[in-house]
């Protein structure tokens, strides 16, 4: 169809727009929070045309209703209506509405990313709701209000209880009307991340937001090479609990770090929701390089030789750079997987310009 | 029919029967259209449509593209229903929408017959091209010939460019003759006028048979007089344009440098602004129109007793207000329904006019009867303008509860300001001016003598829209090839915009100054 090639022209322009400033939003985090459901907003520079226009926003204007002079009036908003397609003017600068996947891909363009392969796991089957239609009857919670209150009125206007001047209007049991859902089950390819974090007193808010901004990209592409994604946290310092996401970025311990707490944890945790035949796993752990000991690096090691790296896709260490860490987790890891593992990756993240960087090393495996 | 077949579908015979019944009722209540031809659609299609403005076949840019995301997102979303489209065209289209119900669907149609009718009568609609589907595919294959010669990028950017000074026409163009008709006058002494600088060129005399008499009859004085008035004459000529002109697109389709299929894009851009341009001059009378139509032809012959509820929640929803912003099929509706009452109860003429009492007006009543005649001829004579300027006085701002709103300075609240019937007119024939467009002249295309094009905004109290302009100067720019300025004024400052190619620039002044007094 005609229409078909003038939206891919939008589009096109769209994700250019988006490639040009790709750099500047995964280092300002612009777009976290602009997320909802499966679409993210994304304020782009004008897209529309110029035109000599009168500027300024509108201070004033004709309205049309009740109210004394002093009495706020409500905002508007656009009348559904008919006739023309709306030709009003769009405002300088625009949200475009861009779907996660599309953003994945347009990440996955910019990096160069390859796709994820197939790792051949057995696939899971999940239900989705779906609403459709009108039933007569129906749990109160899925009542529609609306046409629920029009089959009252209609009743009461031809049985003549309708009063114009005392518009009560009483819905009985054969009035209601009520949404009705169907259950759909798909199959979907499933992949858990297990974000663990370093959050002693040397991680400071910089560094956690770096981790946070990090993990966006990282969720977002992952979303877009499978159906289902389940994320879980863990921070640690010389012990380690799982918490949410919220909870995730902003606590802070002081105190030690011990990390093989976190691998412990994150076993268990496997151990108990990812059985591994179903779920492709994924591992991430950002932290700014000290531990306790070399003997707790030993054992992390040793945990990561046993008992992680078998069942999990991919396992990444990010280091990020802050004033008081050593370092010396990388420089360990760095030694012990020198011939390269096939499944572990590791990078610095020095600040935010890293970011990139840090995503392409992560995802560029394609595992 | 150049309609893509793909596109469109047949109506039911359901609804064949309901055309013809409402068509019809149409015609006796007077209503004159021309056949209008009506298609069902989806959702999508409806959306397509809409998003070419009504025209399926019209030239591929990406902005349709984005209409289309926007008008089948807000769909999804549930935020907005296009119901119904219609287009001015002899035969008419109008497109209904399969999914509405059927007393949607009579209301539509009854709804398309009342714009039918305006297309066909209302003067602004007089000049516009009634083959306007046809033009518009031509149009289209133009505009992808092109593509496919110069690339589609080329091709579009420079759409982008055109549709940046879309809104540089005149609005009133096509009513009037602008530039009288040069009349060529016989050069006298059979010399060439051109070749001779005014002011060496003889002064033609007034005729004197006898020698004696030649002194007296051209006098010194006389004769030098008629020199200076032929230098400034031929200094009038050398202007260019000779007067300001508002049809800006005009000016630069026969005077920039462009290429062949650049300046047809830039003719077709234009020709479809004019086209499209009374539909903005008269959108409030337009739907107000409609809107009496179809509230008269549903309730009066159409409606069924079940359908009754749902039609008026339709029509709730239509007419529905929310403060800030006109809803122009309600105001549209009211206003003609106020002038059909005044009409009808002979509340018009001097007598009336003088008639100060508040209570006597509103009691007033000769029974003449003429609303719907005079409702008629406001239809064929009126644009939103005149239509407001005539009809809308202070009964009216009082019974349609109308009121001013401005932005509280301290909390930015917006607040009703006024319910005083002058101030409310004013702001409403001033949003309304130009039909909300700042009234834009070029007046030199030789500015500076260096072939630099100047522009002037005639300032009316509101400010341009700075990035806009200096970002449509730059577009401008594409066209004249030439540094390009707009004269206008900056908080209460005379200033000029200029863009010469590297870098935008503001500078103190006024372009009227180096062009000479203008009249």
């Amino acid at each position: 169809m005609r229409m078909e090639t003038d939206v891919n022209r939008f589009r096109k322009i769209v994700r250019g727009r988006i490639k040009e400033n790709l750099k500047r939003y995964i280092s300002s985090g612009e777009l976290i929070g602009r997320q909802g459901g499966k679409q993210v907003t994304i304020p782009l520079p004008r897209i529309d045309l110029p035109r000599f226009q009168f500027g300024g926003n509108q201070q004033k204007g004709v309205g049309q209703g009740e109210g004394q002079p002093g009495d706020p009036v409500g905002q508007g908003q656009p009348q559904p209506g008919e006739g023309e397609a709306g030709k009003d003017a769009g405002e300088h600068g625009m949200d475009v509405e861009v779907s996660l996947d599309e953003l994945a891909d347009i990440l996955g363009e910019e990096l160069q990313l390859p796709r994820i392969e197939d790792k051949g796991k057995k696939n899971v089957h999940s239900k989705k709701y779906r609403y459709h239609g009108v039933l007569r009857t129906g749990p109160e919670s899925l009542r529609n209000f609306k046409r629920t209150y029009k089959e009252a009125l209609k009743r009461q206007i031809s049985m003549g209880d309708y009063r114009p001047d005392d518009p009560r209007v009483v819905p009985i049991k054969e009035d209601k009307r009520f949404r009705s859902f169907k259950v759909e089950e798909k199959p979907e390819a499933s992949a858990a991340i297990i974000y663990m974090m370093d959050v002693s007193g040397s991680m400071g808010d910089e560094q956690k937001e770096i981790v946070r901004l990090t993990s966006f990209w990282l969720d977002t592409w992952l979303k877009r090479n499978y159906d289902n994604l389940d994320a879980r946290y863990i921070i640690h310092d010389a012990v380690a609990r799982e918490v949410d996401e919220q909870t995730f970025y902003h606590t802070k311990e002081s105190g030690g770090t011990l990390i093989s707490s976190a691998y412990k944890l994150c076993e268990k945790i496997i151990k108990d929701d990812y059985p591994q035949d179903e779920w492709n796993i994924y591992l991430f752990h950002f932290s700014d390089g000290d531990n306790w000991s070399g003997n707790d690096t030993t054992e992390c090691l040793q945990l990561l030789d046993t008992v992680l790296m078998p069942v999990s896709n991919l396992f990444c260490y990010g280091q990020v750079e802050s004033r008081y860490g050593s370092g010396q987790f990388l420089k360990d890891l760095e030694k012990h997987y020198s011939d390269g593992g096939e499944k572990v990756v590791m990078h610095q993240i020095k600040d935010r310009e890293g970011i990139m960087g840090a995503l392409k090393a992560f995802l560029g495996k394609g595992k | 029919m150049v309609m893509d077949p793909r596109l469109t579908s047949e109506l039911t015979s359901e609804l064949r029967d309901i055309v013809q019944e409402i068509e019809g009722h149409a015609r006796n209540l007077g209503l004159d259209f021309f056949p209008t031809i009506f298609e069902m659609v989806n959702y999508q299609q409806m959306s397509e449509i809409a998003s070419y403005g009504g025209f399926p076949t019209r030239y591929p840019h990406w902005r349709f593209g984005m209409e289309y995301e926007h008008l089948s997102k807000s769909y999804e979303y549930g935020l907005s229903l296009i119901y119904e489209m219609v287009i001015n065209n002899d035969p008419c289209y109008a497109y209904l929408l399969k999914s509405n119900s059927l007393v949607d669907q009579k209301t539509v149609i009854a709804h398309v017959y009342g714009h039918c009718d305006f297309f066909k009568n209302n003067y602004c609609f007089s000049h516009t091209n009634r083959k306007m589907l046809d033009e518009m595919a031509n149009h289209g294959s133009r505009i992808r010939r092109y593509i496919e010669e110069v690339g589609h990028d080329e091709v579009e950017n420079f759409i982008d460019v055109c549709l940046s000074l879309e809104n540089l026409i005149d609005q009133h163009a096509p009513h009037i003759r602008r530039e009288p008709k040069k009349v060529h006058t016989s050069s006298v002494g059979g010399y060439d006028e051109q070749l001779i600088s005014a002011d060496r060129r003889p002064v033609p005399k007034l005729p004197s048979h006898r020698g004696y008499m030649e002194s007296y009859i051209n006098p010194e004085e006389y004769l030098k007089e008629q020199q200076r008035r032929m230098v400034t004459e031929a200094e009038r000529e050398k202007r260019f344009p000779e007067n300001p002109r508002r049809d800006i697109l005009k000016f630069l389709l026969d005077h920039a440098p462009l290429s062949a299929w650049q300046r047809d894009v830039l003719s077709i851009v234009r020709e479809e602004a004019y086209y499209f341009a009374p539909q903005g001059q008269t959108k409030i009378m337009n739907e107000g129109w409609a809107v009496y139509w179809h509230s008269k032809i549903m309730t009066q012959y159409m409606l069924t007793d079940s359908e009754c509820i749902d039609y008026c929640d339709h029509y709730a929803g239509v007419t529905a207000t929310n403060g800030m912003r006109l809803n122009p099929y309600k105001l549209g509706v009211e206003l003609v329904r106020h002038v059909e009452r005044r009409w009808d109860r002979g509340q018009f003429g001097l007598d009336y006019i003088l008639e100060d009492d508040p209570a006597v007006r509103k009691a007033w009543n000769k029974e003449a009867g003429q609303g719907r005649k005079k409702l008629f001829e406001v239809r064929k004579f009126h644009n939103d303008i005149t239509f407001i300027d005539e009809f809308l006085d202070e009964d009216f701002c009082e019974e349609a509860k109308l009121f001013t709103w401005a932005t509280d300075r301290r909390t930015g609240q917006r607040i009703i300001s006024d319910r005083g019937f002058e101030s409310i007119k004013s702001e409403l024939l001033d949003a309304l001016t130009n039909f909300g467009q700042p009234l834009i002249d070029v007046v030199d295309g030789n500015f500076r003598n260096r072939g630099e094009l100047l522009l002037m905004h005639q300032h009316q109290g509101k400010d341009l829209k700075m990035d806009w302009a200096v970002e449509t100067l730059q577009n401008l720019h594409k066209v004249w090839n030439r540094p390009v300025n707009l004269s206008t004024m900056l908080e209460g400052e005379e200033r000029i915009l200029s863009f010469d190619g590297l870098e935008p620039r503001v500078e103190k002044g006024a372009g009227v100054a180096q062009v000479g007094p203008t009249k």
